[in-house]
């Protein structure tokens, strides 16, 4: 694991990375956009609003995904005293709060011609919006201190406390009888959507990982780049 | 280690006391919270009767997380802090002091003065005993999930909005429950599953909260 510490050899790599994982995602998005929008049926029963679904599901997916991510990143960079791995955790937060946005916003818009709402205060929703609040508190805690060393670990500390969430995010459809509906891809008889919308939704979720990935990559080096200017400069003033 | 917990618990509540009103503040807050609302939704009974367990509840959270901001700072600022950190009790148990003194100041207070708000708002008479055994099992409740937030914002800068920032989206299923735990008694629905909820949420912060707030505190005075 700290082969990946020395921040020459990770700089290197995510060079090499970065444009597969850029065009990647710009090949995946776009197929599943087209299948998404263009090639799939309509449902039967939510018309052509179902296509919300194909950005909703992998947005509310990711900011899942993007937070266990955050706290394992966090978990490491406290235990083995990582560097690499608080500079992941801090470059997740800002992506997983977007992504967890957007899942609140789409859902906000097919909710309101499907339950004739924008917004209900139903399990579902309720704890989304705490993980949005989690994401906010994670980056203002990180930023909150002059001794920036604190604040990682401070807020390294909170991404911890803050998994409690996410189980409750994951159950919350079935413990409580809630209008949102329950899983319907990740089930023990197996997907209950037809494959025609289930490639589509597979495609864009693929494509929405490599995005995170990418961008992950790319804010991780813009962090190491941005430490080092710091240190040249403080190099510069003491002369 | 129990002795030195108790010997803690009793000097932060000697401090309390000697700076007597300082810890009444939260009860006046909660006080003066819960009587703005008939004068904002309008003083109509039947209004009342409706919000006041939320009413009550968010007054209670609100209050309680004022205190929070206290409760380690003045030791981080003096540097006792430091010297119980280093003192051969583990950093757990003195979290655990701490919250026990800070309920037996704050939160204690919130739940004598929550009668006297429910006649205020005109509350059903059979949620009283729903709403003190809920304020009860609740308030301890606040203090342990504070106690993280307010171990991790020591030494930040705007200290007090973070807080809030922090502990609040943590403190919801606290209000859930004990909302739903009053508003079932008032309206002669079952009271004990709400309260065995709230009961399990303040068993499992019993035991993972310490952790969380000994972490943050350790780092804080490393």
């Amino acid at each position: 694991m700290h082969r990946f510490a020395n921040p020459s050899r990770f700089v290197r790599l995510s060079r090499l990375f970065e444009p597969w994982l850029a065009g990647l995602t710009v090949t995946l998005l776009g197929a599943g956009l087209y299948l998404g929008l263009f090639a799939s049926p309509p449902d039967y029963q939510q018309g052509e609003s179902v296509r919300i679904m194909y950005v909703h599901v992998p947005a509310a997916w990711m900011a899942l995904f993007c937070y266990t991510s955050m706290a394992i990143a966090a978990a490491v960079g406290l235990i083995w005293k990582h560097p690499l791995a608080d500079l992941g955790a801090k470059a997740t937060a800002p992506i997983g709060a977007c992504f967890t946005f957007l899942a609140l916003l789409t859902g906000s818009l097919w909710g309101k011609p499907m339950w004739g709402t924008w917004w209900v205060w139903d399990a579902r929703l309720t704890s989304m919006l705490v993980l949005f609040f989690l994401y906010l508190g994670y980056m203002a805690l990180h930023n909150a201190f002059d001794d920036p060393a604190r604040g990682v670990r401070a807020s390294s500390i909170l991404a911890l406390v803050g998994v409690v969430n996410v189980p409750i995010i994951k159950f919350s459809v079935d413990w409580w009888y809630t209008l949102h509906q329950p899983a319907s891809i990740v089930r023990m008889d197996g997907p209950s959507i037809h494959s025609s919308m289930l490639w589509p939704l597979g495609l864009m979720m693929a494509g929405f990982t490599t995005y995170y990935l990418w961008v992950m990559l790319l804010r991780i080096r813009g962090e190491i780049v941005a430490n080092k200017i710091r240190v040249l400069r403080l190099r510069q003033v003491h002369g | 280690m129990l002795k030195s917990a108790f010997v803690l618990i009793q000097r932060d509540l000697r401090l309390a006391l000697r700076h007597g009103m300082d810890s009444l503040m939260a009860v006046v807050f909660f006080v003066l919270a819960v009587v703005l609302f008939p004068f904002g939704v309008g003083p109509e009974p039947d209004m009342l009767t409706r919000i006041a367990p939320g009413v009550i509840w968010v007054a209670a959270l609100l209050a309680s997380m004022l205190a929070l901001e206290r409760l380690f700072q003045t030791d981080y600022e003096d540097g006792s802090l430091e010297l119980l950190s280093l003192a051969p009790v583990p950093m757990e148990a003195v979290v655990l002091a701490k919250v026990i003194a800070h309920w037996l100041t704050t939160g204690l207070p919130l739940i004598a003065a929550a009668p006297l708000l429910a006649i205020f708002l005109n509350m059903e008479e059979r949620g009283f005993l729903a709403l003190i055994g809920a304020l009860a099992l609740g308030t301890p409740l606040l203090s342990l999930i504070g106690a993280v937030g307010a171990a991790l914002i020591l030494g930040s800068r705007r200290g007090g909005v973070l807080l809030s920032l922090l502990v609040l989206p943590l403190f919801i299923p606290v209000l859930i429950f004990g909302v739903a735990a009053v508003d079932a008694a008032a309206f002669g629905f079952a009271v004990r599953p709400h309260l065995l909820m709230l009961g399990g949420l303040l068993l499992g912060a019993l035991v993972l909260t310490p952790w969380a707030a000994a972490a943050a505190l350790r780092q804080a005075v490393e």
